[in-house]
């Protein structure tokens, strides 16, 4: 029975990805005026040159963050969308500290992100207080606080560390000490990508295999039962949402230590909202988070050289996005075949009984 | 009679009736059920027999893997409820089918409401209301608000709900469940008018003595089949409990007298107000000593679950005192109350007592997980925990194909039986048993009751309560019998106690002085 | 600080008030319907994006107010319709549903704009329709009444008709009343052969429907133009005002009008030395400040503890 649940989500994923990709080329096929080109752009442009493939992991970086951190606070059953501001605060953070102090090198960067993630925490924990405290539902409080996140951030660059020569709203320059080494000449892969890495690791050993983990996880599958059982559900709950947000801030901090030389969003990024996409397609297991994230990424990068080349709008992905998350979520898709395949193994059951 | 005239002195034929539920559960197995017209027809099983889902079928709630239903001789397929109303068939609910902050008269007419200018007529609705509570003298008030009403209100709503739609066919599933004896002769007065007037009634039960009074016929379910079909006056009780459960139902479990020592659990005082302003819990006292079970009886919802919440720490603590060895426990943390031993079976295993959702070795360490030799440094200690819950696993006998299955897939019994394992297992001195057998097959209920008998040998003092009058009887030591929220009686059941003088206590028939309840703190050894 | 008072009593305030919560009232209008019906919906973001996307391009093509009001309808009921197919039918998380569809109206518009018109992010391009100002005769030359009153967006007159035309369906139409009973008890509902699915169905596309005109309001009435997640939270705030009114039509109307008046404060103040961020933020802090004045309901009920107190006096 076990068997049949794991091989009846793995196909509901594939079908999800699959009817996703297939959107895609047909309104590709509609609106685009030379559509095998750019089909052949999108499918398999990312892995055209090395440059392209580096622009993979790159994605991939800040998405593994966010990935883990939404997982964790998805897992204490809370849905929070908070990882979208922390994400965006945190690397506000980040920047803050990098042009207001002079540090050596090997401690800026630390500080900096350190800072990220404290900013991210604070900001995530919200929305579980006041669920905790007032019953207030965290989905929408969450999606306000993003709003609030973001014009904090505007605040604090504008009056803050705005650079008046950047000519277009920009902190200044980050100094070298606070950069993130690149790790390849060709690509900006940075050295983020090892925090991302041992994230991962950290990130499945504490949520699938320690008592922390568990306790998280039972709550969010459900409250009662781990009241029940003597699990402190408010504290985890906070845990959850306060470690995932630090998570979240910390990668926004990375995103912008190692990618870009100045603070320069002019908008919320939507690393959150993707690592709410990546975790859910990796069912909250950390483990499984790099393979989502690589899927993400490559979508991503084949849609952006997409959007280069043709005339169709990197805006595709948002649709591709859109019908993965449905079609994962919707329970009874192909309960049918399902229904069939249980009654099937009762029956034969039932048959082997009587005779 | 030829075999056509035969057919039609039935009015409904469900024939080979089989059910397979997603978890693949097979529920009915190639049932066989023939109403006759204007008959009380029982169907009568245990709980799990297949009573439900078989009206569930009829009444087009669930669709069946195979057979047919034929009827007033046509073969008929009810895929949904409305099309089971349009045939004639009406079922009222166990739980009842009626949205509580609506008025009687707007549950009334819900599906069928009446409309004036394109608006909804609320004075045609009660008009209706009124008109069909006269013709079949059940009286209601039409403007009274659904939640208002007692219960036995409510079913004469969803009664009546029925009639408007004219139906020739009702199915009352378990209606007598949640029925005070009064109500429930009540009850049975109006179902006889309502056969008079020419109304065909399924009437489901496992209530025997019901079953005899009541009804012409009787179909009989186990585990999914028909194990009996006859008229009631060709049974005796003890034919038919047979039939219920293949053998007698005098269950015996070897007990020797108790030897109660010192208190363990001392309740003084005790008070419980719900959200509503409802007093719950009215100045309750008791103690349960130490190797002895004190069984609580009463009709659910008079008190008991309360009680067993604040006990155990799941509820908020208002007024009175609890002490446990001695020192009071009030608003401590249920895992300090666990660590010291307290054990807890809730009654509801699918909200508290179990995840769903999560594997068996999950459900298994949820209140232990965290202790060190469930863990290596800072992660668990897979080895350890898995020979842990795999000797629970057989212990405890949970059929299952592993450790690693998910606990929605096991059955009833066995979830129960993970349940147990888990509460039973750490050397409990306190264990409280809130309805630790209901819903669940035999088996594996004399299965939890040895094991409540063995933990009180083994020194624990243990708090039963329960609905089930056999289980108080068979299991309990003494017995306190709870009516409205107070303790009524107090019984030694060392000399033989009847299930009659305990239902006389617990529907409020009867009801000791002071002095004979307050042997229940067992001041007397102290 | 004289400014203040003095822009907050004026009755260009009281104006700018109802001028800004008319997107307000119609998303906790809308959200009011569908939580009726016992479904959780936060997808009104996207319908009223896409219904603001659809009356734009549909009044710039053919030029006409009417063919305009009709695409952004449907705009936002196709929305409506693709939630309701996936929780309902294939059982999908509501939450998760209505996160995928608010990507959707995000992206999903800005494609849609560029591949239909070849703009980019806005529709400043395109000679799209207005939804016409009202002065309302004999009103209008009322002083202070008639500044406060008159000369509004249609639309905001249709949206406090809304209030009522919402308060009758719930309460005093058969449709309404089979949609409380869904929302309460969908077995009874289902047991006297209301179709469940079919009832919350109709709820969501009254909700799409009632969605779309703050949608339009947004591209064909507060701006002349649509532009790239111009929404930015209104359908969000409008299921937080439907909270705070606890799903009763007026205090609904009245918790819209309170954000409102948050959104219309940061417009006057942005006159002031105040930073522009703070008052662009204003609005969604209110909102969460009225979040908490909504589920207090972790504490003890009135009833409870009074009764606690009574039994504590007959025991001592």
């Amino acid at each position: 029975m076990k068997n049949l649940e794991k091989q009846f989500k793995l196909l509901r994923i594939t079908i999800a990805i699959s009817s996703a990709l297939l959107l895609a080329l047909l309104i590709i096929l509609f609106t685009s005026s030379n559509p095998f080109q750019t089909m052949f752009d999108f499918l398999i442009g990312p892995l055209t040159t090395v440059r392209r493939m580096g622009n993979i992991v790159e994605l991939m970086i800040p998405l593994l963050f966010t990935g883990v951190g939404v997982s964790i606070m998805y897992s204490a059953g809370q849905i929070n969308m908070s990882g979208e501001g922390a994400f965006f605060l945190g690397g506000v953070a980040a920047a803050y500290v990098a042009v207001s102090f002079i540090l050596p090198s090997g401690i800026h960067p630390i500080l900096a992100i350190a800072a990220g993630g404290l900013v991210g925490a604070i900001i995530s924990v919200i929305p579980a207080l006041l669920y905790l405290r007032f019953n207030a539902l965290p989905v929408v409080s969450s999606l306000m606080l993003n709003y609030v996140c973001f014009f904090l951030g505007l605040y604090v660059i504008n009056y803050m560390i705005l650079d008046p020569q950047a000519g277009y709203l920009a902190s200044w320059e980050y100094p070298k000490s606070a950069i993130l080494p690149r790790l390849f000449s060709v690509t900006r892969i940075h050295a983020g990508v090892f925090v991302a890495i041992a994230l991962i690791i950290l990130g499945y050993l504490f949520l699938m295999k320690s008592k922390w983990g568990y306790s998280i996880r039972m709550i969010g599958k459900n409250p009662n039962f781990a009241k029940y059982s003597g699990i402190k559900v408010g504290y985890y709950i906070l845990l959850s949402q306060l470690l995932g947000g630090a998570i979240a801030g910390a990668g926004g901090a990375i995103e912008q230590l190692g990618i870009y030389n100045r603070f320069q969003y002019q908008r919320l990024s939507g690393h959150g909202f993707d690592g709410i996409l990546v975790a859910i397609l990796a069912g909250y297991n950390p483990k499984l988070i790099p393979l989502a994230t690589f899927f993400l990424a490559y979508k991503r990068t084949g849609a952006d050289i997409m959007s280069r080349t043709s005339d169709v709008p990197i805006e595709l992905i948002f649709i591709i996005q859109a019908v993965i998350i449905v079609f994962v979520a919707a329970e009874r898709f192909l309960e049918g075949w399902k229904h069939k395949r249980i009654v099937q193994r009762s029956k034969d059951a039932l048959a082997a009984e009587e005779v | 009679m030829n075999v056509d005239e035969k057919i039609n002195e039935y009015i409904l034929v469900m024939e080979g009736i089989t059910k397979i539920y997603d978890n693949g559960f097979v529920a009915n197995k190639n049932i066989d059920l023939r109403v006759k017209k204007g008959e009380i027809h029982a169907l009568i099983g245990e709980n799990g027999a297949g009573k439900s889902t078989l009206m569930k079928v009829l009444f087009g709630q669930e669709q069946p893997e195979e057979g047919q239903i034929i009827y007033k001789g046509e073969p008929v397929s009810i895929t949904n409820p409305l099309k089971a109303l349009e045939l004639g068939i009406g079922m009222v609910h166990q739980h009842f089918m009626l949205v509580p902050s609506l008025t009687v008269a707007e549950n009334m007419v819900l599906g069928i409401e009446p409309k004036k200018r394109g608006l909804f007529d609320f004075d045609q609705a009660v008009k209706l209301t009124k008109e069909i509570s006269h013709k079949y003298k059940l009286p209601i008030d039409p403007l009274a608000k659904v939640m208002d009403l007692p219960v036995g209100f409510k079913q004469r709503v969803e009664i009546l709900k029925i009639l408007l739609r004219g139906v020739d066919v009702l199915i009352l599933d378990e209606p007598t469940a949640v029925l005070t004896p009064q109500e429930t002769e009540e009850l049975f007065v109006q179902l006889r008018e309502l056969k008079k007037n020419g109304f065909t009634i399924i009437f489901i039960s496992h209530k025997l003595n019901e079953i005899m009074a009541l009804c012409d016929r009787v179909t009989i379910l186990r585990d999914g089949r028909v194990t009996g079909i006859d008229d009631v006056e060709n049974l005796n009780e003890k034919q038919i409990s047979r039939m219920m459960v293949g053998r007698d139902v005098m269950l015996t479990i070897d007990k020797t007298a108790a030897k109660p020592k010192e208190k363990i659990l001392e309740v003084k005082n005790l008070h419980y107000v719900d959200q509503y302003g409802k007093h719950v819990v009215k100045n309750v006292s008791f103690s349960v000593r130490k190797g002895e079970i004190l069984g609580v009886a009463g009709v659910e919802g008079n008190g008991q679950r309360e009680i067993s919440n604040l006990i155990s720490g799941l509820e908020g603590f208002q007024l009175g005192e609890i002490l446990y060895k001695g020192n009071s426990v009030v608003n401590k943390s249920i895992r300090n109350l666990r660590e010291q031993n307290i054990s807890h079976i809730s009654e509801d295993r699918m909200t508290f007592g179990t995840v769903s959702d999560a594997t068996i070795e999950e459900n298994l360490v949820s209140d232990r997980f965290y202790k060190k030799e469930f863990n290596k440094y800072w992660l668990f200690n897979n080895n350890y925990i898995k020979k842990h819950v795999n000797d629970l696993i057989k212990q405890y006998n949970v059929k299952c194909d592993s450790k690693d299955a998910l606990i929605k897939t096991l059955s009833g019994g066995n979830m129960q039986k993970v349940v147990v394992a888990r509460e039973f297992s750490l050397k409990p001195e306190l264990v409280i048993a809130n309805q630790p057998t209901r819903g669940i097959d035999v088996g594996s209920s004399e299965f939890i009751r040895n094991k409540l008998v063995d933990l009180r040998d083994d020194g624990a003092a243990v708090l039963l309560i329960s609905a089930d009058l056999t289980e108080i009887i068979e299991v309990s030591d003494s017995i306190a019998v709870m009516c409205e929220g107070q303790i009524v009686a107090y019984l030694n059941n060392q000399v033989h106690v009847s299930e009659e003088e305990l239902g006389e206590y617990m529907l409020g028939l009867k009801v000791q002085t002071p002095q004979e309840i307050e042997k229940v703190m067992h001041y007397e050894e102290s | 600080m004289d400014i203040i008072i003095s822009n907050i009593l004026s009755p260009q305030f009281i104006y700018t008030i109802l001028r800004v919560s008319t997107p307000l009232v119609f998303a906790a209008m809308a959200a009011l319907v569908v939580r009726k019906s016992g479904i959780m919906c936060i997808a009104f973001e996207a319908m009223m994006l896409f219904a603001a996307l659809g009356g734009v391009v549909g009044s710039a093509y053919t030029q006409n107010l009417f063919v305009g009001i009709v695409a952004g309808i449907l705009s936002s009921v196709l929305i409506a319709v693709i939630f309701a197919y996936f929780v309902l039918v294939l059982k999908s998380n509501p939450v998760l549903t209505g996160l995928a569809l608010n990507i959707l109206g995000s992206g999903g518009t800005v494609f849609a704009l560029f591949v239909l018109t070849g703009n980019k992010g806005t529709s400043s391009s395109l000679r799209s329709l207005r939804f016409p100002v009202v002065n309302i005769p004999i009103i209008e030359d009322i002083p202070v009444i008639g500044q406060i009153f008159s000369g509004h967006n249609s639309l905001t007159y249709v949206s406090l008709f809304t209030v009522l035309a919402v308060y009758i369906l719930i309460y005093k139409t058969t449709l309404g009343l089979r949609i409380r009973s869904v929302g309460e008890n969908p077995h009874a509902a289902e047991s006297v052969g209301i179709k469940v699915v079919r009832t919350k169905v109709i709820a969501l596309m009254i909700g799409g429907i009632i969605a779309s005109f703050g949608g339009m309001y947004m591209s064909m009435g507060y701006l002349p133009f649509f532009t790239r997640d111009m929404v930015s939270g209104r359908g969000f705030i409008g299921i937080a005002a439907q909270n705070l009114g606890g799903g009763v039509p007026i205090y609904t109307l009245i918790a819209a009008l309170f954000f409102g008046s948050a959104d219309a404060i940061s417009n006057v103040f942005q006159t002031l030395r105040i930073p522009a961020e703070f008052m662009q933020m204003l609005p969604y802090v209110v909102t969460i400040i009225g979040l908490m004045f909504v589920g207090s309901s972790n504490k003890d009920s009135k009833e409870k503890t009074k009764k606690i107190k009574e039994i504590k006096g007959e025991t001592t």
